[in-house]
Order: structure tokens, then C-alpha cells, then sequence
């Protein structure tokens, strides 16, 4: 034990941000199960098997995810890993968000954390997952992220069905008075094939809630399963098309307030001056209150419907106090530059001397490229809001999030009461992408609460305050320098990368007084140096900028810029040395057996988009690939500039994240995730002036419309040796494969996003 | 004053310039059109009046110039409308926000285009969808326009 509790705790240091605590992490704790959530909360009749699994008397089988639906289908998959084991049809199964608790703790989320290669597959490397997962246990953190779901419910979820199928056939092995294994589960029903009789779930569920419900029990192979890796009709696919009404923003209480806030478009500043009056005079407006929070300082506005809030807010007259942080983006941009220009934060991976290998290098033998990205808003569908109501003492929460936990925390500490007296229910997302782990919009509702306590309040955010306030992908500058002898694999690569720390920004908003440090925060340089492109000498280094602005995490998050600049740059080197894009990629994937995954997606890719055949003037390709929660990403755009205006015209992907549970729906993500990077080019950058964020709406920033959607093909491998994930890969290599096949179609190479600075596109 | 929804004529009392779309969803507890933008640019809070896409959130409860459809008006109890039926087929909704606006704009493109082109779909369907589902309701437009 003794041994254990050690590498944990470095394991903790390892992950800077989390070491403030002083963790005392043991083995003990870890094998201890946190307590049952679900205990004293349910109606009499309903038995719980775990923190996963109900019954009640009359057969409603009701899954608890610990992960919540923001679109990517994990209730469903989530459900059918339960289903495979409990021998239910998914039909038969309700899901609801479990509740803030640490029984539903991630551990496979920060499980890289510890920086080997995806695909690294040795004891040591699985070793520090393992210990990575330990504390992600200790931590207890019940987040939505990371495309970690399904990797984090691949053995819970199973393991709960499974558990609750055995209690089950227990209890009626004890009515017949027979053996346990005598009988077949089916369908919600244990049968005695002996006698015929039958018993549903149901009616056994009392019974078996109080036998020994084997937390450990044995797992089906995969070549016994009926529902897991095949296509499911999703849980939720009934409510959303029928609109019903199952988002936070559409939850309705009796006797609920509106509200709205404004809170200062400078970030960290307050209101120097303010002149209330032209707001409270708005009909329907009954109050304009003060909110000052970790996150933000400004206004709420509380009213008797969400327009009136609205116009409520938009009459406030105030000054803000002026930024303390570069105030518009060209001062911003100083800052990286002058960032790279110093010594590096830390570096990762690499190998050999690659500044020695660029020195020795003849100058026309040298490559190197500056690429700029923007900050970037997630634009959820869905405006921020929550409901809240504060009565007794207690706080109950009504809202989309990715980690109740956070807010439960959050609001806490706004209402100066214990988290253990907030109650978070979790509802479905319009969209998340990183933007609901925030509790901005919880401790803004939390504020309000305690101002209308006891009544409820629905606090609904304007699409401008959504805009104006959001918690950034970060702006990055990459500089790339790589070695290239003509017809030859380049043999030098050196990356610096200039962009803020999102742990750093996330640790002054949860804990002003504390938080904040920079530690080896990897999201500035992921998509780099944990690529499998093979240089003999490389060097990946991090230059970490604190900006003011508050970053977070968004769609594939660090992936999504070093994606672009190092899958660009690839493109750049192949074509410098006189080399076909896949072809180089290929030849420097060779040396290691592991990486054959990532060879066959190429060659995949190559084969599905017809690479290499010729095409009429005026289209071209563009490939890029990117292994990013480790699954292994190859793509192929297909442009058309004839028009004088590029039109995406075709986009292969191929994904490989090693086993694929739900195939449609893993398509769709990776389909829409590659949507979601090619948004970007097409104008997406959040820019400021005087401290303050210029985009206002969809009309400054939009994403890809129906009209400008390429005709995308999907094809799924499975070769990977580990698990991936779903969500995100297909994000970082889309921007890459279309500024490449721009430059094969027009030569024109751009390496500033968005790429519709330079080029027009079609709309 | 009095609204029709979805058949039903409702009572409504609010100034003649809140939008619709906060007349159904705070007043009328009507929460299939949803809030996205506030000026027209998203299509999230769509609903037909007499037969066209109508962005709720643009259009002040004074302009209302004919009977209301929500996606909630549109199936007749457990009979989907075949768009409905089309989105099902297709398993089109991801998170599901936009999903609501994205059905009705497909249903007045299909009653005015009953077998419409690419480029009629790329010319009507405008709302926005960041799950980036636009591959499947392409795929369920020409489904229902075969149904």
C-alpha cells in the first residue's frame, strides 16, 4: 500500500494545478466506494441496486448516467452498456443525470494526463493511467469532457447491470427455491425454464435490492454482446423531435421569477458608475441588484418575463472600470510574440537536438511558418441560463452543466452555505462543448436566488451577454521551423507555441484567493508532440501568456490549434521537399509497429476520397490527420474555387478509437465534430477592443450553414490497441485538410485563422 | 388579446411589441420554440404562420397576422408528421435545440416545394445547427418528400 500511496501522490504533482490541496491520496480510499447517492432520494417502491441502476415495483428500469447529454449520445450508450449486462432492451430503460456526487467521479478523463503517447500500450504507461485514474477517484470529479464518457461507463456501467442481473436472479432463485443458474434473464423477466414460471424485474426488485449486490461481478465477452456495437435508436431521439421541453432554459416552476445579467464586458473590472432608473422603469422589471462573483461583477436584472429582464438590462446606464490586461487584439498579439521571444515555460516529448539539426541545416534546406489563431466562443445553441431557488438555507439548482460538482461548489460559496446544501439537478444541453463545466451562469442564478428567496428564478442570458462573456478557446501563435532536403523525409522540427493556460484561467475563476498558477498546462502545445509524425531531432515547447482574457476548454480544445498549425505545417513541409502529403506522412509512421493504427486511417482516407486521381482545374485535396483522445483521425476536403469562391465540396473521415459501441452514432459525432473545426475557418474569431469582446451575436460570429456543408463520408476502423473517444477527434484535423486543399487548388497558403481573412468562401 | 396556437385560441395579455417567441415561451408555457439569438439569425425559435417559417423571436406579438403552428401542433397525438417521422428515421437530432425550428423550416419547404432540389434545400433550410447535423436533415428532407 505503502508504495502505491507514493507514485500517487506524484501522480498529483504531475498534475500541477491539483497538487494545491496537499492530497493525501492512498490505495485505501481508492478501493473504498463513495456513498450511494441515490439512497433516501427515490419514491417508496423503487429499489436501488447502486449508484447506476433502480427498479421500481412496476418494471420502470431507471439508468443514473454520470455523465450528462450535451448532444453526443451518451445517455444511449451509456444505457446500453447497462442493457448489455442486465438483459433488458434499451427501450425499456428511462435515463436520467445522476445527481452532484462523487460516486460519479471521471477517472477517465484526466487519465493522460500523465503525458505518455496515446498509443502507447507497455505496463508503464498503463501504470500511470492506472495511477492517473486513482486520483481521478480521489478527486471525485463528475465532469462531461474529454470524450472520456464511454471510456469512463465502459466497465461501470457494464458492471452495474451486471450486478443488479445477478441480485435479481438471486432473489428469485430464493422464491423457487433453486439454483441461481437454473434460470435465464431475458427481457426484463427471469424464467425457470424448469416450471415455466416467470417473474418480471419489477416484482423482484425488493427482494433483490437486499441480496448481496456484487459490486466486482464478471463481464460478458465481446462476442456476447447483442446490443454494444451495434446501432441504437437514441433514448432521446423521441423528446427532440417533438420539442418537448427538456433543456435548463425551459424549466418552469410555480411561482418562478425571470432574470437576466449584464455584467461587465471588461473582464475583472466593475461599474465605476451607474444610473438605474432608466431600467427600473421598464414594465415588468421589478429589480436591478448588484452581482459581484469569482466569475464576474455586474448586474441582475429580475422581472416578471425573460424580455422584460431583457430590456431591463439593456437600459442600464454604466461605465466599466478600463481593462488591466492587453486591451484589443493587436496588443494581445504583442503579447504572444513577445512571449515566444522569451525563454520557453516548459517543453514536451521530442527527441534528438533539433535546434542543433536547424543550425547545421543549409538555408534553403530550412522551413518555417508562423500561424495565428484566434479566441474562439463556444456559441452553444443554447444561451447560458440556470434556475435557481434558495429557501431554508438550501439551494436547489435547475440547469445544463458538465460538472455538478462545480456548481454545487460555486454557489456555495456565493451563499456562504455548504455544498452539501445544494441540491443540482442536471438537465439536457443545447450544446455544451466545454462551455457548461463553468459555473458562471449557476453563481449568477445563485445571486439572484437569494435576492427573490423563497421564490424560484429562471436566469436567462442574452445571446450578446453568451457572446461578450465567454470563456475563450485560446488565441495561440505557433512558430515552426523544420529541416527539409528536397525529395527527402524532413529530419528536423522545431514547434513553439505561444497561448494562455486553461488551468491557469480556470484556477482564478474557481479560487481567486489561491488559484491561478501555470503549471505544464499540455492543452498549449497538444496536437504537437503527442503526433506520431517521426522527425529525428524535434523539440515541442510551451510558451504560456497571461492575457486577462478567460480561457476554457471548447471542442478538442488544445488539439484544435496545434491540429491546424502542425497538420498545415506538415502539408507545408511535403510539398517544400516535393513529396505527396500521405505518402510523407506514411514513411515517417514506419518505425514503430503501434503506430500502424494510424497508417491504415491514412491509407483509408486515401483510398475512400480517391487521393491521387486527377481532378478538373479549379478543385483540389487536402488531407491532415490528428490523434487527439485517443482515437486516430485522417481527413480529406475536397474544394471547389471555380466559382472564384471556395465551396467545400466533399470530406472524408476516417476514425479509429480502437472500439466503436453505437457505429451511427460515433459517425454523426465524428461528422459533426469535423463540422465544428471547419466552422472555424469560415469567419469565427472573437477579437477586442478596449477590453471588451467586438462580436455581439450569429451575425459576427457564425458557424458553417446548410449551403456551405460538404457532402461527408464516415468510415470507422477498428485496429486501435485502447479505447478512444467520440466527441472530439473529429475537430482537430477539419480547418488543417481545408487550408491544405486551398493551397493544392490555388497556391495560396494561409496560416492565419480564420482562413476567410484571405480567401472568400462560399455562402 | 387572442392568439391561435396550434387550434386553440389562447388569451393573451402583453404589450403589442414583446417578441412571439417570449409571448409563448414565458406567458403560454409553449416551450417547443426555443430562445437562441434574439434577432432572426438562427432559426432556433421557427414556427409556420399560415403555412411559413416564421423566426418568433423577430416578430412582435402586435404583427402576428394568422393562426400559429409550433412543433407542438404539428403531429396529431402519437402520429408524427411525416418530417417527424423522416427526423426519426434519420436520427438527425444531436443535442437537439436547433431540431424544433429545423422540422418546421422543412415542413414549409415540402408544403410549398413538395420535391425539392439541393439547392432548394440549401435555399430554405438557413437555421443554424452547431452539432453540425446538416448531412442527416438533408437526408431526411428528401426521405419525407418521398413519403
Amino acid at each position: 500500500m505503502g508504495r502505491v500511496a507514493k507514485y500517487t501522490r506524484r501522480g498529483a504533482l504531475g498534475l500541477g494545478l491539483l497538487a494545491a490541496g496537499g492530497l493525501g491520496v492512498g490505495y485505501y480510499y481508492y478501493r473504498k466506494p463513495y456513498p450511494n447517492p441515490l439512497i433516501g432520494e427515490l419514491p417508496e417502491g423503487v429499489s436501488i441496486f447502486n449508484p447506476f441502476v433502480s427498479i421500481a415495483a412496476d418494471n420502470t428500469i431507471t439508468i443514473y448516467t454520470p455523465q450528462a447529454e450535451m448532444g453526443q449520445g451518451v445517455h444511449t450508450t451509456l444505457a446500453a452498456l447497462v442493457a448489455e449486462e442486465l438483459d433488458v432492451p434499451l427501450s425499456m430503460i428511462k435515463t436520467e443525470h445522476g445527481p452532484a456526487a462523487k460516486a460519479y467521479y471521471n477517472d477517465a478523463m484526466i487519465e493522460e494526463g500523465g503525458g505518455d503517447m496515446a498509443w502507447e500500450d507497455g505496463a508503464m504507461a498503463n501504470f500511470r493511467r492506472n495511477m492517473m485514474g486513482v486520483l481521478g477517484k480521489f478527486l471525485a470529479l463528475q465532469v462531461t469532457g474529454g470524450s472520456s464518457s464511454t471510456r469512463n461507463g465502459f466497465e461501470k456501467m457494464r458492471k452495474a447491470g451486471a450486478g443488479a442481473r445477478i441480485a435479481l436472479l438471486g432473489a428469485a432463485a430464493e422464491r423457487w427455491n433453486v439454483a441461481p443458474d437454473t434460470l435465464v434473464s431475458d427481457n426484463g423477466t427471469i424464467t425457470d425454464p424448469a416450471t415455466g414460471e416467470a417473474l418480471t424485474y419489477g416484482a423482484l426488485a425488493a427482494e433483490a435490492a437486499a441480496q448481496h449486490i456484487p459490486s466486482n461481478p464478471p463481464l460478458r465477452s465481446h462476442a456476447e454482446w447483442k446490443i454494444l456495437g451495434k446501432s441504437q435508436t437514441r433514448v432521446d431521439l423521441h423528446d427532440k423531435i417533438t420539442g418537448a421541453p427538456i433543456y435548463g432554459i425551459d424549466m418552469q416552476l410555480p411561482d418562478m421569477l425571470y432574470g437576466t445579467v449584464l455584467m461587465s464586458p471588461v473582464f475583472g473590472a466593475g461599474a465605476v458608475r451607474s444610473d438605474l432608473t432608466a431600467a427600473l422603469a421598464v414594465d415588468g422589471v421589478s429589480a436591478v441588484v448588484p452581482i459581484e462573483t469569482s466569475t464576474g461583477k455586474g448586474f441582475g436584472v429580475i422581472a416578471t418575463n425573460t424580455w422584460a429582464a431583457f430590456q431591463g438590462a439593456a437600459a442600464i446606464d454604466v461605465d466599466w472600470a478600463a481593462p488591466d490586461y492587453p486591451a484589443n487584439t493587436d496588443a494581445q498579439y504583442a503579447a504572444f510574440a513577445a512571449a515566444l521571444d522569451a525563454e520557453a515555460s516548459f517543453t514536451k516529448g521530442g527527441r534528438g537536438d533539433a535546434i542543433e539539426a536547424l543550425t547545421a541545416a543549409p538555408s534553403d534546406q530550412r522551413l518555417s511558418a508562423e500561424y495565428r489563431m484566434p479566441y474562439l466562443a463556444h456559441a452553444t445553441m443554447e444561451p447560458m441560463n440556470a434556475t435557481a431557488q434558495f429557501a431554508d438555507g438550501k439551494l436547489t439548482l435547475w440547469m445544463g452543466n458538465q460538472a455538478p460538482g462545480l456548481m454545487a461548489n460555486g454557489c456555495a460559496r456565493v451563499l456562504g452555505i455548504s455544498p452539501d446544501d445544494v441540491t443540482v439537478h442536471t438537465l439536457q444541453m443545447g450544446g455544451g462543448f466545454g462551455r457548461r463545466v463553468e459555473s458562471d451562469a449557476a453563481l449568477y442564478a445563485a445571486a439572484l436566488a437569494r435576492e427573490v428567496s423563497p421564490r424560484p428564478i429562471k436566469v436567462t442570458w442574452s445571446r450578446e451577454e453568451d457572446t461578450t462573456h465567454g470563456v475563450y478557446r485560446p488565441m495561440a501563435v505557433g512558430r515552426f521551423q523544420a529541416a527539409v532536403a528536397p525529395g527527402t523525409v524532413p529530419h528536423a522540427l522545431n514547434v513553439a507555441i505561444a497561448a494562455p493556460s486553461i488551468m491557469a484561467s480556470m484556477g482564478k475563476r474557481s479560487r481567486p484567493e489561491g488559484g491561478g498558477r501555470s503549471m505544464d498546462d499540455r492543452t498549449v502545445i497538444d496536437g504537437t508532440f503527442d503526433q506520431p509524425a517521426q522527425f529525428a531531432n524535434a523539440r515541442y515547447a510551451a510558451h504560456v501568456v497571461d492575457t486577462g482574457v478567460p480561457v476554457g476548454y471548447w471542442r478538442s480544445i488544445g488539439h484544435s490549434v496545434g491540429g491546424f498549425m502542425h497538420q498545415s505545417f506538415m502539408d507545408e513541409i511535403a510539398h517544400h521537399a516535393g513529396l505527396d502529403p500521405i505518402a510523407m506522412r506514411l514513411s515517417m509512421m514506419t518505425s514503430d509497429d503501434r503506430l500502424a493504427p494510424g497508417r491504415a486511417v491514412l491509407e483509408r482516407v486515401a483510398e475512400l476520397s480517391g487521393w491521387g486521381e486527377a481532378l478538373p482545374s479549379g478543385k483540389g485535396r487536402g488531407v491532415a490527420m490528428c490523434m487527439s483522445f485517443g482515437t486516430w483521425v485522417a481527413q480529406v476536403v475536397q474544394v471547389d474555387v471555380s466559382s472564384g469562391k471556395v465551396r467545400m465540396e466533399k470530406a472524408w473521415a476516417v476514425a479509429d478509437p480502437g472500439l466503436v459501441l453505437d457505429p451511427d452514432n460515433f459517425r454523426a459525432q465524428i461528422s459533426g465534430a469535423m463540422i465544428f473545426g471547419l466552422s472555424q475557418a469560415l469567419g469565427q474569431e472573437i477579437t477586442l477592443t478596449g477590453g471588451q469582446v467586438d462580436q455581439q451575436n450569429f451575425y459576427d460570429f457564425d458557424a458553417m450553414r446548410m449551403a456551405q456543408c460538404p457532402e461527408i463520408t464516415v468510415d470507422i476502423l477498428e485496429n486501435a490497441a485502447r479505447m478512444g473517444g467520440a466527441g472530439e477527434p473529429g475537430t482537430p484535423p477539419a480547418a488543417a485538410a481545408l487550408a491544405n486543399a486551398i493551397f493544392a487548388t490555388t497556391g495560396q497558403r494561409i496560416r492565419t485563422m480564420p482562413l476567410s481573412h484571405e480567401i472568400g468562401f462560399y455562402a | 388579446m387572442q392568439l391561435i396556437v396550434n387550434g386553440q385560441t389562447r388569451e393573451v395579455d402583453a404589450p403589442d411589441d414583446m417578441p412571439l417567441l417570449w409571448v409563448l415561451r414565458d406567458l403560454l408555457d409553449i416551450k417547443g420554440p426555443k430562445f437562441g439569438c434574439g434577432v432572426a439569425a438562427c432559426g432556433a425559435c421557427t414556427v409556420l404562420i399560415e403555412g411559413q417559417a416564421v423566426r418568433s423571436c423577430a416578430l412582435a406579438l402586435g404583427d402576428v397576422y394568422g393562426p400559429i403552428t409550433t412543433i407542438e401542433g404539428i403531429s396529431q397525438g402519437d402520429n408524427l408528421h411525416k418530417v417527424q417521422q423522416a427526423w426519426a428515421e434519420h436520427q438527425v437530432p444531436q443535442c437537439g435545440y436547433c431540431q424544433a425550428g429545423q422540422i418546421l423550416a422543412a415542413v414549409a419547404l415540402l408544403d410549398e416545394q413538395p420535391n425539392p432540389t439541393d439547392d432548394d434545400i440549401d435555399a430554405a433550410m438557413t437555421n443554424l445547427c452547431r452539432c453540425g447535423t446538416y448531412p442527416k436533415i438533408r437526408a431526411a428532407i428528401k426521405t419525407a418528400a418521398g413519403a
